[in-house]
């Protein structure tokens, strides 16, 4: 399956979805990420692994701009999207987020009905004119986060409700009704059992058909599964970033290799 | 005195407590594993039961005595005075009371000098017979304990199933007494219906408040006791500081919460709780004093005919005492949001306002519900803002700019007036009354609302 996917993606012409060149991040003094270059391609599942403390999340959080939310924090350096800066001055970072989903590693589903939830993103951006629609929206996205079987008879039962697997699927769900151009998904397995984690990998390679994921995860097979780029972090660099079969069978920096053969980190 | 003795028991059971202990020590022999319970179980269980059987012991007989001695002075007195009533009896003996303690009597003849002396002797004998019974069985259980120090002996279980038992004593007190308000109440409410010949309708929707007006032969009128102009009174004020006090009180909390730096948030919050902390009858005279003449003359330069005396200003001021209430208990709930929530709805592309308002506060929502119910039981509920601000004449209006009077002002009235308490009081229990079923019923639908908002939110 992997060198499958290594065919096709070496067959695809494929342009960069996002650029980020030298980004810096400071939280007060402390320096989190020091100087990364990395290139998101579009139609592709880019896999973040490294230690914990290491970055990954950081960085994530500075494709859609979340940091900003957090006091003290400074971002230098520069990050294009379609080749526009994300951090220049006329753009807002709300407009940006629209574009640019998130998903979180604990399941955070709001305190409304499982409709709500999925039509909150829709709603809020007036991508819809009228309730059919809306149902339509809500439909397909639930369809395609692979959770519809399951709530479409309990569409007014709070989102909360739901099983953790089934949260977290609820929160893609939610996240792909806004129709966004890339997706970042931080661990957003690590608070699930196997089934449910298989079910949303299955959905991530379901995704990669629409818009570019970009997935943070603590999980060496979990990568290999599911992405075809990966960059490992350590200590705020970027050590590695290659295809991911080159990453997980033949890497070139040995800090990578000690990593993923579970001697460090 | 009887104050001292139970100091002197409760000295004897810490002395029991440190040789328990001591024991303890001594009969686990360095090895304190062995014990089944450490030697400060032992203490303590000496320690409850010395105290406990003393002090009831002290108890029992102080209470008795006093009983068994003011029969025996009754029956001295009554076999000196063979023909006087029940209530000159009582006088003699309280003034020979009085007289025994060095305080002032009413008389001062040979009978009340004779029950004097014997009081004395009596008082005495009970004093040390107290103290004496409650230092034995003191000593005794005290030396059971001592005696029971072993390996084996479970003072832990023991000890534990005593605080247990005296912590449920405090529950039931507290249970107790809540009862007997109610009860009392209810008596009272009654006994007040029974004088105005059972026309609770009169009561309930007459419009005319005037009761002491038309009292005869222990009778009420009952078209005088209509209190629908009391609560219109309260309501208009209520509604008035809960319009006041709901929006201020919850925008200051979304601020505080959601857009203040640490540091504004650091003056800002102890300031607003300082503002919970001002004394009512400090906002009473600040409403009567500066707020009334201020709306009236506002009024009067808008042609506008305001009373000097007015439910806006008693309703505003009230507001402003409940502001912090209802900031406060929100910002807290808004705080305990988490997150997360907020997180997930920023990565949707939501904006700060979309956020708060779509996320934060119906999740926040039950939290917010009962610290308005909260507002409302402290507005129903106020007095002295209303007693100095709002008036005292029971006039039915729905208009802001005139004197209205509420229940709690009509309390007031009732018992600090000139009337004599048993008339008063039946009124004023009544209206008492009433005021608690409302802030019952309300106190209970918000732990409904809230409950059914938690089922769905949690």
């Amino acid at each position: 399956m992997t060198n499958m996917r290594m065919a096709e993606q070496a067959a695809r012409h494929q342009d960069n979805k996002i650029e980020a060149r030298d980004v810096h991040v400071y939280y007060g003094a402390n320096e989190a990420i020091k100087g990364v270059d990395v290139d998101i391609l579009d139609k592709t599942v880019t896999a973040f692994i490294g230690p914990s403390g290491c970055g990954k999340s950081t960085f994530l959080r500075c494709l859609n701009r979340m940091n900003d939310t957090i006091d003290g924090c400074r971002i230098t350096g520069q990050i294009l999207m379609d080749g526009d800066d994300i951090y220049a001055r006329s753009v807002d970072p709300v407009q940006l987020r629209a574009k640019v989903g998130m998903v979180f590693q604990k399941p955070n589903p709001f305190p409304k009905s499982i409709y709500d939830n999925v039509a909150y993103g829709p709603r809020i951006h007036g991508l819809v004119s009228n309730k059919a629609d809306l149902d339509e929206v809500v439909e397909k996205s639930l369809r395609r986060a692979a959770i519809w079987d399951e709530a479409k008879d309990r569409l007014n039962e709070p989102g909360t409700g739901l099983s953790g697997g089934q949260q977290q699927r609820l929160c893609i769900a939610r996240a792909i009704a806004t129709a966004p151009e890339v997706l970042l998904m931080d661990e957003p397995c690590s608070a699930l059992d196997p089934i449910a984690t298989a079910q949303i990998e299955e959905l991530i390679d379901e995704l990669r058909s629409s818009f570019s994921v970009v997935i943070v995860t603590h999980s060496m097979q979990q990568a290999a599964r599911v992405s075809q780029k990966t960059a490992f972090f350590h200590l705020g660099e970027v050590m590695e970033y290659d295809d991911t079969p080159k990453i997980f069978t033949n890497p070139e920096n040995p800090k990578t290799q000690d990593y993923i053969t579970g001697r460090y980190g | 005195m009887i104050g001292t003795a139970f100091l002197i028991v409760i000295g004897l059971a810490f002395m029991f407590m440190a040789l328990a202990r001591r024991q303890a020590f001594g009969v686990a022999d360095g090895n304190l594993a062995q014990l089944h319970s450490r030697p400060g179980y032992h203490g303590l269980y000496a320690f409850l039961i010395a105290a406990l059987a003393g002090s009831a012991t002290l108890m029992v007989v102080t209470i008795g005595g006093n009983i068994a001695i003011n029969a025996a002075l009754m029956s001295q007195i009554a076999d000196a005075l063979p023909d006087a009533l029940r209530i000159e009896r009582q006088l003699v003996l309280s003034d020979a009371i009085a007289l025994a303690e060095g305080r002032l009597s009413s008389q001062d003849d040979a009978l009340r000098q004779a029950v004097a002396v014997r009081f004395t002797q009596l008082e005495g004998m009970r004093v040390w017979g107290a103290l004496g019974l409650g230092l034995i069985v003191a000593s005794l259980t005290g030396g059971q304990a001592l005696r029971s120090v072993s390996l084996g002996f479970r003072a832990r279980n023991r000890s534990e199933q005593i605080l247990r038992g005296i912590l449920a004593a405090c529950a039931v007190i507290a249970v107790l007494t809540t009862i007997g308000i109610v009860l009392s109440l209810i008596f009272e409410t009654l006994s007040f219906f029974d004088k105005i010949g059972w026309r609770v309708d009169k009561y309930l929707f007459g419009t005319r408040w005037s009761p002491l007006s038309g009292v005869s032969a222990g009778q009420m009128d009952p078209d005088r006791v209509g209190a629908v102009p009391l609560f219109a009174g309260t309501f208009l004020i209520t509604i008035i500081a809960m319009l006041v006090a709901v929006p201020i009180g919850l925008f200051a909390a979304i601020y505080l919460s959601d857009f203040a730096s640490k540091r504004v948030r650091a003056i800002a919050k102890p300031m607003l709780e300082i503002l919970a902390g001002v004394p009512t009858v400090v906002y009473g005279f600040f409403a009567a004093i500066t707020v009334a003449p201020f709306i009236r003359r506002t009024g009067e330069s808008i042609g506008l005919d305001v009373a000097s005396e007015s439910a806006l200003a008693a309703g505003v001021v009230m507001g402003i005492m409940i502001i912090p209430f209802i900031s406060s208990l929100s910002d807290d709930v808004i705080n305990a949001v988490p997150q997360s929530l907020r997180d997930g709805s920023y990565g949707l592309g939501a904006t700060k306002a979309e956020t708060i308002r779509q996320v934060v506060l119906p999740a926040a929502l039950p939290g917010i519900v009962s610290a308005v119910l909260l507002g409302i039981s402290r507005a129903v509920g106020e007095t002295m803002i209303v007693v100095m601000a709002a008036g005292q004449g029971a006039n039915l209006t729905l208009n802001p700019l005139e004197a209205v009077t509420t229940v709690t002002v009509q309390i007031v009235m009732l018992i600090t007036g000139d009337t004599e308490a048993s008339t008063a009081a039946g009124p004023a229990f009544t209206l008492g009354f009433t005021l608690f079923c409302i802030t019952l019923a309300l106190n209970i639908y918000a732990l409904r609302t809230v409950r059914k908002y938690r089922e769905m939110y949690d």
